[in-house]
């Protein structure tokens, strides 16, 4: 198992790495603004005075790479700084909404990762069959749709015409589990559709390309049943490919959630990103960005070292 | 129960039947889930859902009519080569076809098509649909329809222009890459990687506050985040070509290196990164809808769909469907490419075999 | 084993579709077959013969995208096409088994060979987990596989190629089957391991008296392995017969083109004189990829117009010996002479006329020509780019090439290369590097993936432009009758070494070095005797022995 352990400890130092470039570009890219932070927020028609007195406060004359450390040695502990639009801290508006995310994104993914593995392996098995043709049409419209206009659908039949869910997910910390899952369905559904098709094209591909593999043919000439042929000698292998369509699908179902949370008002860390850009709060950008990005690149490192442990090479080395 | 639920049943299981009875296996298994489908759905939802469905239905027919009668008139019309190209076509993607050609004339023609102008005010705020203006009005007053075709030339032209960039730069660097290996394409490599570690609509939100909204920022920025997967792509292709023995041929020639990207290796990776265009326009496409819709994309009173959805949101929940009519609008061209490029993966993967 | 002579399996009349274009399409059209008990039939063919499709039809099994649509396949009494599902695949495994070509991806990677090999006897209820492990131990044994005790537990990726398809052939044993389908098993080998893999599958299906199909498409092989021979051509049978009798006396035109042994021998010319400075000089050269030394302290000398032939196995060094050569590999050690003068190691730091003077012909012509370009241009670059030429003079100068290559200008100045049978590529290939006007070529299995004849014209073809333009060749190749055919000089390699090195004619004659002499025996002939000749001769455990010292 070393072999296997070495290589997982290789891919974590190099995903800390990734993160860490990444940090420098989220602040080295606030660092690149036209004249500074301090001007920035005060406008062009500040005195030098004020501009000057800002940049104290907000201790501009440092070195930008001290700062880089003092930020980064902050988020790392939790503290990102001072909201410049009302003065909190940014951890703590973060933090509930973050958690909100991520229920989101998990009830989402509870839905559709079962729904989709289960599409996507039937339409392999029986592909090219009507299911088949009618299942690629369908998760094709469900790509090719914006988020919004899939939500607004979702809005349309079952918030307006139908009253079945409510078309403003208000959800707050003090909510009991089932009427907070009541009111984050429809977003929630919203993300289901899109990556739900594109887990369900991924997986399709997967499985169909493993049916192809000389040792499933070999299987069949044994005289194993079609049944069999899957259960013994298709999963063990598709685990790997699964775990890695599932894993990049959670980290992409992170960030589809901005576009979700504007539309159904859902008070999520990609509402308040949305709405920090808009008043250009650096800061709480920042934070948002690192957050995000550091899920995404936890939801790959999980797709490769998913990838590593489940391949059967790997695990038993020469 | 009404008289349409009746008939809605009668025709449907009559259909059913007749499928059955002629051993239309597709037609039989489809129309037998529209039944189970409908059963539920009208037992929940009742007389309105129905209805919904027979619209949704009719609408199908009517495009796969559509398509069918376009692939035909195009065999027709086509030279041999075309033509015989054409009957390999599905339906979807005959429908595709039609529809880009719709939006392409929409956008090169805007100004005859449209009614009135792009910001226009020629009515009060949100005011309904009449004879003057077809799909009515927008929170300002302006020309919703109008608005419509002029989204066409502004969003589509921005996102292929942003596309093209991409992928000029995208695909030098990734054949270059795998041209020259070595170092450069190492580095090449790790930059991309890095690149692709933050997700494409974060980071583009991240740049879009740095350096502000305009419409060459906006190009610019989506352009720098999508090349890497342009890149990633050719560099795969042109990897697949750059150990042929042809390439070592022109190599041990002593050719440069330009002539070896753009003689030997560019005309053989044409294919898939035709195919590949066409998908990551669909990206880029959406992605600039979404930075509209999100208030940081293209600006007003530039009409564009994505900003036209959000400005008429609110509509949404007095049930109205205006703001679905520019959603739908960009979800029908990426549906239409994805389309045409599904075909055209499935011509040149059939080729290979 | 009542009826020795009782017919065991009957094809009549069968015809496979393949579906494509939207449409089926017939791929084999009627081919009738019969097979008796304990019987051997070799299958040949070229690729897309249909020899897979009919020895996987003889199980009732069609590949996705493929259909039986008409004839009968008739196993021991029991008509297969119209059998159910559940009735064929209680015959699969159990009374048919099947070895595939690449045991490599045929081996489920997730399991033990072990757990492989007992499936099918558990899963027809012939045996129980323990005995049928026991009985893949003692077959294990039999096929000569080392460790036979633990080799099963091991992992399909932990084993070698040649053990691995051997391992194969004992899991298509594990319950006796009446007929085993072998789908060229042994293309994918080295001629050292080939040779211990075709040993033990003879040995096996002797030893049981089981019926097999052989599929492949080596003539050689086959003649070791068949007591009947069937040759295919684009799904139909061409003839029939027994072993001996289509070698001795082939009826069909096509067959005889595919029995032709090479009529084509060269002169030997005289040695080169004592004071001659060799063309291109090999010195001490070795070499690495990473940290794997791929080349230790080759050195041999090529002559104009002479020459060289380079053999060994895949891996003994000689292609990465011509990759030194050309500069695409830089040495390091030692160093390339050309005329007399060294040559910079990397290809990019050579000059124009250096680069000129030595052009390389592969082994692919479909790889070698690039697909986009018309045969008009493949030639004429090499002229425009060295020479400067254009124009009407350009289009006469590869007119020229055309036909001192034997094709006909006006038909092929303008086709693809898609557009050209696999000889005629080959010969563009040719023209390509006489385009450049050099001095010395490098042929890397220039005739391996050509049929007989074809290949023939083209080591013809080589040897008519040696003579008239003075060229010297490096001949790299695995097979001795191209060596024989044309060879002045032969140099053995193994394991990135010069084994040994000399004239033709004295490395064609003992006393060989063991290696040497290993690398000639292997490399089947068409004497359905050599197979047992050679086994005599080296006694059967040695085969093993010696194969696996190397």
């Amino acid at each position: 198992m070393s072999g296997v352990m070495g290589l997982i400890v290789k891919r974590l130092g190099l995903g800390l790495v990734t993160l860490l470039v990444v940090s420098i570009i989220i602040f080295g890219a606030v660092e690149m603004l036209p004249g500074d932070l301090a001007q920035q927020i005060l406008g062009q028609s500040a005195t030098e005075e004020t501009v000057a007195q800002l940049r104290e406060d907000l201790g501009l004359n440092r070195p930008a790479f001290v700062r880089y450390f003092e930020w980064l040695g902050g988020a790392v502990q939790g503290d990102f700084g001072v909201s410049l639009a009302n003065n909190r801290s940014v951890a703590e508006q973060l933090a509930p909404r973050f958690a909100n995310t991520l229920f989101l994104a998990g009830l989402a993914a509870v839905i559709a990762v079962p729904l989709a593995i289960g599409l996507g392996v039937m339409a392999a098995l029986y592909r090219n069959s009507v299911f088949d043709r009618v299942a690629n049409v369908v998760s094709l419209g469900a790509i090719s749709s914006p988020e919004f206009f899939l939500g607004y659908i979702l809005i349309v039949f079952l918030a307006v015409q139908n009253q079945v869910f409510p078309a403003i997910s208000n959800v707050s910390g003090d909510m009991d589990f089932g009427t907070r899952l009541y009111r984050s369905m429809l977003p929630a559904l919203t993300m289901t559709l899109v990556v739900t098709a594109y887990m369900m094209r991924m997986t399709r591909a997967a499985i169909i390309n493993l049916l192809a593999s000389p040792y499933i043919e070999m299987a069949r000439l044994k005289g194993v049943s079609r049944s069999q042929v899957i259960t013994r000698h298709a999963l063990p292998n598709a685990l790997a490919p699964i775990i890695n369509v599932v894993a990049l699908n959670l980290a992409y179902l992170i960030t589809g959630v901005v576009l979700v949370e504007v539309v159904f008002v859902y008070p999520g860390v990609g509402q308040l990103l949305v709405d920090s850009v808009t008043k250009r709060d650096f800061p709480v950008v920042q934070a948002c960005c690192l957050v995000f990005a550091a899920t995404f690149i936890l939801f790959n490192l999980i797709a490769d070292v998913g990838a590593i442990l489940s391949n059967p090479r790997l695990r038993h080395p020469k | 129960m009404s008289n349409f639920m009746i008939a809605y049943f009668f025709l449907l299981i009559a259909a059913c039947c007749t499928a059955a009875y002629y051993q239309y296996r597709t037609a039989l298994l489809l129309l037998f889930s529209l039944v189970c489908v409908s059963l539920l759905a009208g037992l929940l939802g009742g007389e309105s859902v129905l209805i919904n469905i027979t619209i949704a239905i009719a609408l199908l027919a009517a495009s796969a009519g559509l398509a069918y009668s376009f692939r035909e008139t195009l065999i027709q019309i086509l030279p041999r080569g075309g033509a015989k190209l054409m009957r390999t076509a599905p339906l979807t993607a005959s429908f595709g076809l039609l529809l880009i050609i719709i939006y392409i004339i929409a956008a090169v023609f805007a100004p005859i098509i449209a009614p009135y102008g792009e910001a226009e005010v020629i009515a009060g705020a949100f005011a309904p649909p009449d004879e003057v203006m077809i799909l009515g009005g927008d929170q300002l007053g302006r020309d919703l329809f109008s608005r419509l075709v002029y989204g066409a030339r502004n969003t589509v032209g921005i996102a292929l222009m942003t596309t093209a960039i991409a992928f000029v730069v995208g695909t030098v660097a990734g054949l270059s890459a795998a041209v020259l290996g070595g170092w450069i394409d190492q580095v090449l490599g790790r930059i991309v990687d890095t690149l692709m570690a933050i997700p494409q609509l974060i980071f583009a939100l991240l740049l879009l506050t740095i350096v502000g909204t305009s419409v060459i920022n906006l190009t610019l920025v989506i352009a720098l985040l999508y090349s890497p997967l342009i890149f990633r792509l050719a560099r795969a292709v042109a990897g697949n070509i750059v150990v042929m023995d042809y390439i070592e041929a022109a190599r041990l020639r002593g050719e440069s290196t330009w002539y070896l990207v753009i003689k030997e290796v560019l005309p053989n990776a044409t294919a898939p990164l035709a195919a590949e265009f066409g998908l990551r326009f669909c990206f880029v496409f959406l992605a600039i809808s979404a930075l509209s819709f999100l208030g940081l994309g293209i600006q007003p009173p530039t009409a564009d769909w994505g900003s036209m959805v959000r400005e008429n949101a609110t509509l949404i929940s007095f049930g109205e469907i205006t703001p679905l009519i520019p959603a739908a609008a960009i979800a029908l061209l990426t549906v239409s490419v994805n389309f045409v490029v599904d075909w055209m993966l499935h011509i040149s993967s059939g080729l290979k075999e | 084993m009542a009826d020795e002579k009782s017919v065991l399996l009957t094809v009549k009349d069968l015809r496979i579709e393949g579906y494509s274009d939207e449409k089926w399409i017939e791929i084999v059209h009627g081919v009738d077959l019969t097979l008796h008990r304990g019987e051997v039939m070799g299958l040949i063919g070229e690729s897309g013969a249909g020899k897979s499709t009919i020895g996987l039809a003889a199980m009732g099994f069609t590949r996705d995208g493929c259909r039986i649509s008409n004839g009968t396949v008739e196993f021991d009494g029991m008509e297969l096409t119209s059998a159910t599902r559940s009735e064929r695949r209680a015959l699969r495994g159990s009374r048919i088994a099947y070895v595939a070509q690449s045991a490599a991806a045929s081996f489920n990677p997730a399991h033990k060979l072990i757990d492989q090999h007992t499936e099918a006897p558990l899963l027809h209820k012939i045996d129980t987990k323990d005995e049928s492990t026991k009985d893949a131990i003692e077959l294990y044994r039999r096929l000569r596989l080392p460790n036979p005790e633990e080799i099963g537990f091991r992992y399909p990726h932990q084993v070698s190629g040649g053990q691995l398809q051997r391992a194969m052939t004992a899991m298509a044993m594990a319950c006796r089957p009446d007929l085993i389908i072998f789908d060229e098993p042994t293309t994918a080998l080295d001629v050292t391991t080939q040779i211990e893999v075709l040993a033990a599958i003879r040995d096996i299906v002797d030893q049981f008296n089981t019926a097999a199909l052989y599929i492949t498409h080596d003539l050689a092989v086959v003649a070791q392995m068949a007591d009947r021979i069937k040759v295919l051509l684009k799904g139909d049978e061409v003839e029939e017969a027994e072993t001996r009798k289509m070698l001795e006396d082939p009826q069909e035109e096509y067959t005889k083109t595919l029995w032709a042994v090479r009529s084509f021998k060269r002169k030997p010319k005289p040695a080169p004189k004592k004071d001659e400075t060799p063309l291109v000089t090999v010195r001490n050269v070795s070499a690495a990829y990473g940290d794997t030394k791929v080349l230790d302290d080759v050195s041999f000398d090529i002559y104009r117009g002479r020459t060289v032939a380079v053999v060994g196995e895949s891996g003994s060094g000689k292609s990465t010996t011509a990759r030194c050569i050309t500069g695409l590999l830089p040495p390091i050690g030692g160093e390339i002479l050309f005329d007399g003068k060294v040559l910079p190691p990397r290809y990019q730091d050579r000059t124009k006329d250096q680069l000129r003077q030595a052009q390389m012909i592969y082994q692919m012509a479909d790889t070698a020509l690039n697909p986009k370009k018309k045969i008009g241009e493949i030639i004429g670059r090499p002229i425009e780019f060295y020479s400067g030429v254009t124009g009407a003079e350009l289009k006469k100068r590869v007119d020229q090439l055309l036909d001192q290559i034997e094709l006909e200008p006006s038909l092929y100045y303008h086709r693809l290369p898609s557009e050209l049978s696999g000889g005629q590529k080959q010969r563009i290939g040719i023209a390509r590097a006489l385009a450049a006007e050099p001095a010395f070529i490098i042929c890397d299995e220039v005739t391996s993936a050509l049929d007989q004849l074809v290949a023939e014209g083209i080591l013809r073809l080589l040897d008519k432009l040696q003579k008239d333009l003075n060229l010297a060749y490096m001949f790299i190749t695995h097979d001795l009758a191209t060596v024989r055919s044309i060879a002045d000089e032969v140099v053995v390699m193994k394991e990135g070494k010069v084994v040994e090195q000399g004239p033709k004619d004295v490395m064609f004659k003992p006393p060989h070095h063991e290696y040497t002499d290993l690398l000639l025996s292997s490399v089947p002939e068409m004497d359905p005797d050599w197979l047992s000749n050679l086994l005599d001769e080296r006694g059967v455990d040695n085969i093993g022995e010696a194969a696996n010292k190397s």
